[in-house]
């Protein structure tokens, strides 16, 4: 499988007054044409200023630091501005959280659709309402024809986040960046929505990043996982190895605090604290304070360390024992 | 669509009952004019005679039922004092204040939507800081000592602007026009700029906060993501979304300059409906006060419903079925 997308120590610091934040620390990962890989942590984790990154959207005081971001051999990150600009939509898309903000609510569909073919092509408005039309159709719009001509607030929101992605698939992207786009969602839509998303990605090969924190997702729709935590990538794997077999203490928090895990009866497992706030993170492993196997190695940074083929892990003192059946079952339904 | 215009346009004729009920009142207790218009020598029947011929003598109740008659059949009565029918003396001097009104208007959007935007998109650059706290000025200084220092600058010191009246008047349609003359238009500057400062103020503050608010939302940042350029983003996705809020602004505005165009229009002796109140009151010529308290309101309901209109233009979201209710 060729390499759609490959990221290499990727860093975007956003420079305060009161000091750095680094909201993306040194994050590299790959994803192959047609795969899907799966940005999971908490909010703050870095998972959106990771795909924003990638967009060359981050606005000042933030500025991506350092790193490559390979798209087919370019790197993005070494485009001007108006290159990036061409690329944006076209080559790289991007779908957000809630589809009630994305579509601009005085503009019609079309208006918004045709304008996003024809920032990057010459073609007729006449050419581009169809291929618009076609777009609607293939995400499941009924009678795309007349829906085309109406405005976002006359969809649902399961219905607008389908207009978002059509507009996406506009231009056949080579990569999708979806920012939590079922979230907002009630779940027999996003069930819905992830099984379009699966398919039409299969269909074209565009590559999918899904950034979410919700890891019942993760398991059915992605190939690959990166668990984010404080702007780093802490552990790195195939579905499976991240799910079944956790390594890093943080990764296994999580899927411990996926409720359908929890025997009925006994307190829901969380883990302890809060993320750290990343102003001026204090040097050593961030997840220091809220982990059980803590020690004083832990002051150091870890090292990112290979396990069994795409398995990665950052920490002094990694779990090798298997997860317990009952969480492990919970997570992967 | 039409049912809403036409039952706006019901509530119309009510709101000019209303109105022309309390202006014939607020009048009626201002003074009494005849004491004014008819010379103190005059014999006790020449007074008596003109009391009668101008209708004062009756009771005020017969006095606004006769008025109301004849208002209903458009007559709204004769000027006391130049004895032609007062609605013909406005719509004579009208076409001198729509056109400062137009003009003022038009100085306003051209010189503050531009500026409003920059500094909203710009808002910590030296240029956006400098616009906003100009625009304080703008609407910080009275008109009429505005209206002196422009005089004093252009005309006396520089003297390259008059300071006063309309200049020659072109025919456009039938209605006399200065801006078509290179002379006239000079002479519709000073006075339409110093109509325009504030307003030009109050449109830059309404732009730049509508961008700013703008900006932040999530669909400039899918606008951004579909590879849109900075001209479309700013030029269609934050104009349209800012333009409510300015197009109500613009419109008040207009009838506000329309009917306080008083101010301006004496200190640059342009020949208005403004300048013909102000000599109304003096000489307590009633029915033109009337006429024209009535002709301002009917030009705020039409200025109002035209905006109503263009809400829907601008706003997908508002049904005017609804807004009447």
């Amino acid at each position: 499988m060729t390499v759609a997308l490959k990221v290499e120590n990727l860093s975007t610091h956003f420079f305060t007054k009161q000091g750095v934040v680094k909201a993306v620390n040194e994050v590299s990962f790959e994803v192959p044409r047609g795969g899907v890989l799966g940005l999971v942590g908490e909010s703050g984790s870095g998972k959106s200023m990771t795909g924003y990154s990638i967009m060359g959207l981050i606005d000042p005081p933030g500025r991506v630091v350092g790193g490559r971001v390979l798209l087919g051999g370019t790197n993005l990150l070494e485009l001007d501005p108006e290159a990036m600009r061409a690329m944006r939509g076209s080559r790289v898309a991007m779908i957000f959280q809630d589809p009630m903000m994305t579509l601009n609510p005085v503009l019609r569909i079309d208006t918004q659709m045709i304008e996003a073919i024809q920032a990057h092509e010459k073609v007729s408005r006449a050419a581009a309402l169809a291929r618009a039309r076609e777009a609607l159709a293939r995400v499941g719009i009924p009678s795309p024809d007349e829906r085309l001509a109406s405005y976002p607030h006359q969809f649902s929101g399961g219905m607008r986040q389908r207009v978002a992605i059509a507009t996406a698939l506009l231009n056949k992207p080579d990569l999708i960046i979806a920012d939590e786009p079922t979230t907002a969602l009630d779940v027999t839509i996003q069930g819905q929505i992830l099984f379009e998303m699966q398919k039409l990605t299969r269909e074209s090969g565009t590559a999918l990043i899904w950034i979410t924190h919700d890891l019942s997702v993760i398991a059915g729709l992605a190939d690959h996982v990166c668990v984010m935590y404080a702007g780093r990538v802490v552990e790195s794997g195939t579905v499976d190895q991240v799910l079944d077999a956790p390594r890093h203490p943080y990764t296994r928090g999580l899927i411990a605090s996926v409720p359908a895990a929890n025997p009925r009866g006994r307190a829901l497992a969380q883990i302890p604290g809060m993320t750290p706030a990343l102003l001026n993170l204090p040097p050593g492993c961030p997840f220091r304070e809220r982990c059980a196997r803590a020690d004083a190695a832990c002051g150091a940074d870890p090292a990112t360390e290979a396990l069994a083929d795409a398995h990665a892990v950052r920490c002094f003192h990694p779990h090798t024992e298997a997860l317990p059946p009952a969480a492990a079952e919970g997570a992967s339904p | 669509m039409l049912v809403f215009i036409i039952r706006r346009l019901l509530q119309s004729v009510v709101v000019l009952f209303v109105m022309s009920l309390l202006v014939f009142a607020g009048v009626y207790a201002i003074g009494n004019p005849i004491d004014i218009l008819i010379s103190p020598d005059a014999t006790q029947a020449d007074r008596a005679d003109a009391i009668a011929r101008l209708g004062l003598d009756k009771p005020m109740y017969v006095q606004y039922l006769v008025f109301l008659g004849q208002a209903a059949a458009g007559n709204l009565g004769k000027s006391f004092a130049f004895n032609i029918p007062a609605i013909e003396l406005i719509f004579e001097r009208m076409p001198a204040t729509l056109e400062l009104a137009v003009f003022a208007m038009g100085l306003a959007v051209v010189l503050g939507l531009p500026l409003g935007l920059y500094a909203g998109l710009k808002p910590k650059s030296l240029g956006g800081r400098a616009i906003m706290a100009g625009s304080i000025l703008g609407f910080s200084l009275p008109t009429f000592w505005v209206g002196l220092m422009l005089i004093m600058v252009f005309a006396v010191f520089a003297g390259v602007l008059p300071s006063n009246g309309r200049g020659p008047t072109t025919l456009l349609l039938g209605v006399p026009v200065s801006f078509l003359s290179l002379d006239g238009l000079k002479h519709l500057l000073l006075p339409g700029f110093t109509l325009a400062l504030l307003n030009i103020a109050l449109i830059i503050r309404l732009a730049r906060s509508g961008t700013q608010e703008a900006l932040m939302m999530d669909y400039i940042k899918f606008a951004r993501a579909k590879g849109l350029s900075n001209a479309r983003i700013v030029g269609v996705h934050v104009l349209k979304n800012i333009m409510i809020p300015i197009v109500t602004v613009i419109a008040l505005q207009f009838g506000s300059v329309i009917a306080f165009s008083v101010v301006t229009e004496t200190i640059f002796a342009w020949p208005g409906m403004g300048k013909l109140l102000i000599d109304s009151i003096n000489v307590l010529d009633r029915p033109v006060i009337v006429a024209y308290l009535l002709i301002i309101v009917t030009l705020f309901i039409f200025v109002n419903l035209v905006v109503d209109l263009l809400y829907s233009v601008l706003d997908p979201r508002v049904r005017l079925t609804d807004s009447g209710q």
